[in-house]
This record gives C-alpha cells, structure tokens and sequence, in this order.
C-alpha cells in the first residue's frame, strides 16, 4: 500500500518537472499578481505594507487554483485514472499521495518563495515570516478544498472555470484566517496564535473531509 | 480461481447496453468478446474492470482470496494510461510499483513485445503501435491472473501480433485468465467466445 503511495507522489512529481508539467506554473503566476499589484496601486509603501499580507494570500489562492484543474483530468483522458482504480490501495490513499505532490509542487514552492515576493509589497521581515508560516499552514487546505472540485470536473473539457466557481466560496475561511493571522504577526490587538490555530484546524479539517470527498467524487464519475 | 457471470445488464445514459449475458471464467481459459460497434463490448469489460456498475446481474469472483477482482484484473483499454512525458521505462517503473505483486522487471517486459530499444524514449515520440506495446507490456511487470484487453490488437503489425498471442497463451498455460474484445481473430487455442447483441442474451458457445 505505502508502495503504491510513493509510485504514484514519485511519478507525479516527475511529471511536474517535466516539459508541460505544472512544476513553475505556478510559481511564475504568483510573481506576475504579485508583481502587477504595486503598479496598479502605486508607490505608496505604507499602503503596500498593510495589504501585503492580503496580496500575497490571494496570489497564493489563484495560483493553487490555476493548475488544479489538470489535477485528475489529465489522468482522466488518457485512461489513467482506470489505471490508478486498479491499485490494491484504497482511493483515498491514492488521492492523498496526488495531492500530496501537487502541495508539494505548488503550496510549497509558493511558501518558501514568499520572502522574496514579499519585498515587492514592502513587508517587514516578521510580517514575510509570518507570511512563510501561514502559507505552509494554509496551502494544504486550498489543495485538499481544491481537490474535491477537480475530481468533479475531471470528465469536462472546460471545467477550469466550473472548478473555481465550485471550491472558491470553501476557500473563504481559509483566507480569511491565514490573512488574519499574517496580519496579526506585525501588529494589531489580535495574538497571533488565535487566528493561526484556527487556520490549522481548517487544514486539518479540510485533509480529512478533501480526501474522502476527492475519493467520493472520482468514485461517483463514470 | 473462477469468475462468473450471471445475467449482467448495463446500462449506460438510460438505455439497456445489454443484458442476460451470461459467462465462466477458469484458470487458464480466454474469453473472446466479439460484436458490432457499439453493441457494448468494451462497456462488458469496464463493468469486469468494477469502473461501471451493471445494471442487473453478479459479477462472482472466487478462489483469489482476500483479494479483490480489481487488485487481480489488468486492464488494458484504448486510452493506453501511459504518460507522454515519461519514458517507456519510468512508465512501466510506476506501473510495477504501483500495482503490486512485480512480475519482470521493465527491461524484461520491453524485451518481451520487442520494444527493448525505445526503454529511454519518452513515449510521445513512440507510434501508436509502439504505444500500444509499451501497454501491453504492463501487463508482464506485475503478476495479476484476469487479463482483461480491449482490442489488443489494434496498431499491432504482423509480428507483433503474433508475440501478443505467444504472450496470452503463456499467460493461460500459467494459469491466468483472458477476456479480449475483438474484431479480427487472435488465433487463440480453444477460446470461449461470447458474441454481445444490443438487448439481447447471446449464449457462449465453445469454438472447437
């Protein structure tokens, strides 16, 4: 079973690296919202500073989003996923081990790259900090939301859109608290482990209720 | 180990596929699923691999177990569930880790339907026929007794065709099972063979 697990993370994030992976997708877009924000907004650094948090979350939601719906569909058309039913493991795992590469491929990537796109916006070194922190907490919970959805829309041709307007409303809490809890690292009234603990419970929540939803989903398709 | 069939029905989009088909399975035996396009051939052989739910009727399998048929069936269908960006060799690498219970090891199984050359080629450059090799040879790295192909011949040359049907009987005289749609004959010895007709339960009958 474990076996299973790790043929299938090791092959998917061989594909990520790959030429037409999702590998840098991600990390690319997440530069250029970034990189757009400050020349809409304009020099105003204090400005910058106070949404940076904000930025950068919204950034980081979009570009788990942008690569998602490829998730299960690419398994799909090319026969795949009829593949991936035949294993000894149960679905859940085998939906475990995809997201697990696709957090590792793009939440990752995206956290530990924070301090530099943090720059951009002006944050303070204990706000890009936070930031780190709060992504690495945060991202799990937008794959696993995510997941569900792409497991939805893995038989539609054009379900990128389909996918963001489904899983996008579940990914509220998720921003709302890892914002709040960035926020919190650099000031304001609010302890910072009161909207991070939350945003550690929503992940937790999110791997538990994501699996088993992504695994009832691609059972239901046929 | 024995798989039986009894009285299955599909239906597929609200329409009867078909139903009261009827087969059994033993070690060693091959089915041969013939019929028109469309009559559902290789919507038989999904609801054997458990991706569609029949309608009406069992699926029995006995004899493997704790195992399920699906941990004990390879399917090997039109979409060849190899990935582009991967060499033959990774992609048969996964599949043997993946499925469990290795058999031969990539490089044997390359060999084996003569595509030893193209092991470090990423399968996008292969043809289809070639493809179509590489998915077969799935078939060898892992150990599972249900084969199930999907017109295993297709894009299959002369040659090729005949190492398939080397491989099959090897596989029955081990012991191991076949269910193959096809069009043209595979030249098996002694097959079962089951001919599906919209709505309608066709009897199997031996071919001599």
């Amino acid at each position: 079973m474990t076996r299973s697990f790790r043929a299938l993370l090791i092959r998917d994030l061989k594909l990520a690296a790959r030429v037409g992976g999702s590998g840098v997708m991600g990390l690319i877009f997440f530069l250029m919202i970034v990189t757009l924000i400050p020349f809409a907004l304009g020099p105003d650094l204090n400005l910058l500073s106070r949404i940076g948090p904000a930025i950068l979350w919204i950034a980081a939601l979009l570009a788990t989003l942008i690569g998602l719906d490829r998730l299960f569909q690419a398994d799909q058309e090319d026969g795949s996923l009829e593949l991936l039913r035949l294993s000894p493991a149960p679905l859940e795992l085998i939906v475990l081990a995809k997201v697990t590469a696709y957090w590792l491929t793009t939440g990752l990537p995206l956290a530990i790259a924070t301090p530099l796109f943090g720059l951009l916006v002006a944050l303070s070194p204990e706000g890009m900090l936070a930031m780190v922190v709060t992504l690495l907490v945060g991202t799990p919970a937008l794959t696993f939301i995510g997941a569900v959805g792409a497991a939805l829309t893995a038989s539609l041709r054009r379900g990128g859109l389909i996918l963001a307007i489904l899983v996008l409303p579940f990914m509220i809490p998720t921003l709302i608290f890892g914002v709040s809890a960035a926020n919190a690292a650099v000031g304001g009234t609010v302890p910072f482990a009161t909207p991070f603990l939350i945003l550690i419970a929503l992940t937790l929540i999110s791997a538990v209720v994501g699996t088993a939803g992504t695994a009832a989903a691609l059972r239901s398709a046929e | 180990m024995r798989l039986s069939v009894n009285n299955l029905a599909c239906d597929r989009g609200g329409r009867r596929i078909f139903e009261g088909v009827s087969f059994t399975l033993l070690s060693g035996e091959a089915l041969v699923i013939t019929g028109r396009n469309g009559a559902g051939k290789s919507t038989l052989l999904e609801l054997l691999a458990g991706r569609l739910h029949p309608a009406g009727g069992k699926i029995i399998w006995e004899g493997a177990g704790e195992r399920s048929l699906t941990e004990c069936l390879h399917y090997v269908g039109h979409r060849d569930a190899l990935k582009s960006a991967l060499t033959a060799q990774e992609n048969l690498d996964f599949a043997r880790d993946f499925l469990g219970n290795p058999a031969l090891s990539p490089a044997e199984a390359l060999e084996a339907v003569g595509l030893a050359h193209a092991a470090r080629l990423p399968v996008g450059y292969l043809s289809a026929g070639q493809r179509h090799r590489v998915a077969l040879a799935r078939l060898l790295v892992a150990h599972r007794p249900l084969w199930l192909l999907d017109e295993p011949t297709s894009a299959l040359d002369a040659a090729s065709q005949e190492t398939l049907r080397q491989l099959l009987e090897n596989h029955r005289a081990q012991g191991g099972m076949i269910a193959a749609t096809t069009h043209s004959p595979l030249f098996l010895s002694e097959p079962k063979e089951i001919r599906i007709e919209r709505q309608s339960a066709r009897i199997e009958r031996e071919v001599p």
